[in-house]
């Protein structure tokens, strides 16, 4: 140990002066709270990977169904259940287009003439699996960005108000509310597909009916909280306007729990609306959404398990990337919760 | 019967816990700060839940109404007066208010009228008759799924930030993110179809046809215990009275499971609520995929073939049932730890 001292140039120990203004200097910028935030999640492994993957599936949700030649109903029964064939793949042994045919190990494509390569097969009706899943998942996204915007728009609003004003609107809001809590979603969504066409608006307008009232409860605690504090009330003091106050002292208070909260809904409403397509309340055929695709794939199970295969893992990955996203988030804008 | 209440139910939690102190400070405060008010918050409470029921009866009753043809308008060849007697006996002579009046009642009395799809059955003794099943799956799956993720969390957490508690983190959020149906299709593809271990469907082979169901729904119950437990054990773990049993020398076995655990296990009850509805929403599918003769599996079929008396019939039965379970968690867990009181903080 000594000897590795000895080492040491002289110059290394000569003392430090102190300079009284340079003490004062601060070394790292100041980092506001979402700079911070950032800095937290960039080194969360997990979400990263899934910012990329929920970024890569957004672009081939749209790109993707171009890619092809096919369009998502073009029915064509020469090329009917044809299992994933990629050339790149097939020297391998994976998706090579073979398929057991009775016992016997068969090459479809050649059997049944097709030259052109099916990446992730085609359906009973001869219909383009790749086409078919990148639509679905335009629809599961769709679901998410409409979730969202409902947890953020009428939940943050109607929370805001009953709390901020307080009183007897704040009893009439939540009377409300503990009525509308009580209801479970599934038996709104199918009260609202007997009055309407099974579909995608009947998803949206049930989502619309229950989905922001956990939001709203949230913020709700979150402004009662805030809305006594100090600075609300010198902000108060100063003249400040109810607009002011809201937008520019409690918001911005509030904006990392209204994020986090809405990165949890969108993953439920996601596997929501794939629930109600599978058990058949969701989208109506020639529509494809991940659900419904499922459910395709689910009855041909036992001959075509790649039908379920395809949009069961991008559905599954989709929720997967947004959970842990959510997770990371919650993390970030709030380390004490962590651990 | 108020004070008696109270009083069995903290002689039970305090057996269930073995910390009668912790118990005993809640119930003081419980029924002294309490006391009253609970009564009042039950009643509340109560009170809310009618109301609830009753919009969403008469919610379905005027959709009922709106939409296009009645029950008997199809049946063919029926003279007007053989149509007046069937409308008469079936009230739908009567003007609106008073069907409206009828169709309470009838409810009160749990009776939902006659099921389309099968000819005349009645749709109450149709929900009783295919209770078991569900009944059967839905506690198989609720106690699997909580005593492993209760074990998955505690480990996690005992274990932190090592490969064990990787592992169950990433088995956590796994279970919350794969759709039951997905991993109930996949399970029922390489379980029954290709290893042939289980029965692929039906509800024929007694308890082993009920054992891949039962995992099936069992998931995300677990994933919810799994994660819930983790935070909860972690944060009882970092509180002061932890370090004063470690101080005063108990083993970390015994600090993990007596003191520890018992604290951290009771704001599970808070997630019973949403796990009962998880598990209906579960029961659904995964009774279509097993083929299993419920209530889930009636009602799926029941929606694809338009019938309505069995459709509202069920609609109503998982409204109560599900209600009831959030009210009784609610009023539990407003005894046990009296510092949340869900009265809307308007005081």
């Amino acid at each position: 140990m000594t000897q590795q001292y000895d080492k040491l140039s002289p110059d290394a120990f000569k003392p430090v002066k102190v300079n009284n203004k340079e003490a004062e200097q601060i070394a790292k910028p100041s980092l506001n709270f979402w700079q911070d935030a950032w800095l937290r999640l960039r080194k969360n492994k997990a979400a990263v990977v899934s910012i990329f993957v929920l970024f890569l599936l957004v672009i081939m949700a749209f790109v993707g169904t171009h890619l092809t030649s096919h369009g998502v109903d073009e029915q064509e029964l020469s090329r009917a259940n044809l299992p994933p064939k990629i050339s790149w793949l097939a020297p391998i042994g994976i998706a090579d287009g073979h398929a057991k045919v009775g016992g016997k190990d068969v090459d479809l494509y050649a059997q049944k003439n097709v030259k052109e390569n099916y990446w992730f097969g085609t359906d009973g009706l001869g219909r383009d699996m790749f086409t078919r899943v990148w639509k679905g998942t335009q629809i599961s996204l769709l679901i998410a960005v409409v979730a969202a915007l409902i947890d953020v728009v009428i939940g943050v609003a109607y929370g805001g108000i009953s709390a901020y004003y307080g009183g007897r609107v704040d009893d009439i809001m939540q009377r409300i509310v503990e009525i509308l809590y009580g209801i479970p979603n599934l038996v709104i969504v199918i009260l609202m597909i007997m009055v309407m066409e099974p579909g995608i608006t009947a998803i949206i307008i049930a989502i619309a009916l229950t989905g922001w009232i956990g939001m709203s409860r949230i913020v709700r605690g979150q402004v009662l909280k805030f809305k006594n504090q100090e600075f609300i009330l010198a902000a108060r003091t100063l003249g400040a306007s109810n607009i002011r106050i809201i937008f520019k002292h409690l918001l911005p208070n509030i904006l990392a729990i209204i994020v986090i909260n809405t990165m949890f809904t969108v993953p439920t409403a996601i596997f929501f609306e794939a629930f109600l397509s599978f058990i058949g309340l969701g989208l109506q055929a020639p529509n494809a959404s991940l659900g419904t695709l499922i459910n395709d794939g689910y009855k041909n199970i036992q001959f075509q398990p790649y039908i379920l295969a395809a949009p069961a893992v991008v559905l599954s990955i989709l929720m997967i990337a947004f959970n842990l996203l959510g997770d990371g988030l919650r993390d970030a804008f709030d380390p004490k919760m962590k651990d | 019967m108020e004070e008696l209440l109270p009083y069995t139910l903290f002689l039970k939690l305090t057996k269930l816990t073995k910390n009668s102190h912790f118990t005993f400070r809640c119930f003081v405060r419980g029924i002294i700060i309490g006391g009253a008010s609970m009564a009042k918050y039950i009643t509340k409470r109560i009170i809310y839940m009618i109301i609830t029921l009753f919009l969403i009866a008469s919610f379905t009753f005027f959709l009922m109404k709106m939409l296009p043809g009645s029950p008997i308008s199809s049946a063919p060849k029926l003279s007007p007066e053989q149509l007046a007697v069937v409308e008469a006996k079936y009230g739908l002579d009567k003007p609106l208010p008073e069907q409206y009046v009828q169709y309470l009642g009838n409810m009160l009395k749990l009776d939902f009228g006659v099921s389309f799809q099968f000819k005349g059955a009645d749709v109450t003794q149709l929900i009783i008759d295919r209770a078991g099943p569900s009944f059967q799956l839905g506690m198989q799956a609720l106690v699997l799924g909580t005593i492993l993720g209760i074990i998955l969390g505690m480990v996690a957490a005992l274990k932190q930030n090592t490969v064990w508690d990787y592992g169950s983190t990433l088995i956590a959020i796994f279970g919350l993110s794969i759709p039951s149906f997905v991993f109930a299709a996949v399970l029922q593809y390489w379980v029954g179809v290709k290893w042939e271990l289980l029965p692929v469907a039906l509800w024929k082979d007694g308890f082993a046809s009920s054992i891949m169901p039962t995992i099936a729904l069992a998931i995300g119950p677990l994933a919810t215990a799994a994660r819930f437990v983790r935070t909860e054990m972690i944060e009882v773990l970092g509180s002061d009275y932890i370090m004063l049993a470690k101080a005063k020398g108990a083993s970390r076995f015994e600090i993990a499971f007596k003191h520890a655990f018992r604290n951290a296990l009771i704001p599970l009850i808070t997630v019973l609520g949403p796990l009962a509805a998880a598990l209906v929403t579960g029961s659904l599918v995964v009774e279509r995929i097993f083929s299993i003769p419920g209530i889930g599996e009636q009602f799926v079929k029941s929606i694809n073939m338009n019938d309505f008396p069995v459709i509202m019939g069920t609609t109503m039965f998982y409204s109560i049932l599900l209600i009831t379970i959030i009210l009784i968690v609610d009023i539990l867990y407003g005894i046990i730890d009296p510092r949340i009181r869900l009265t809307g903080g308007n005081k």
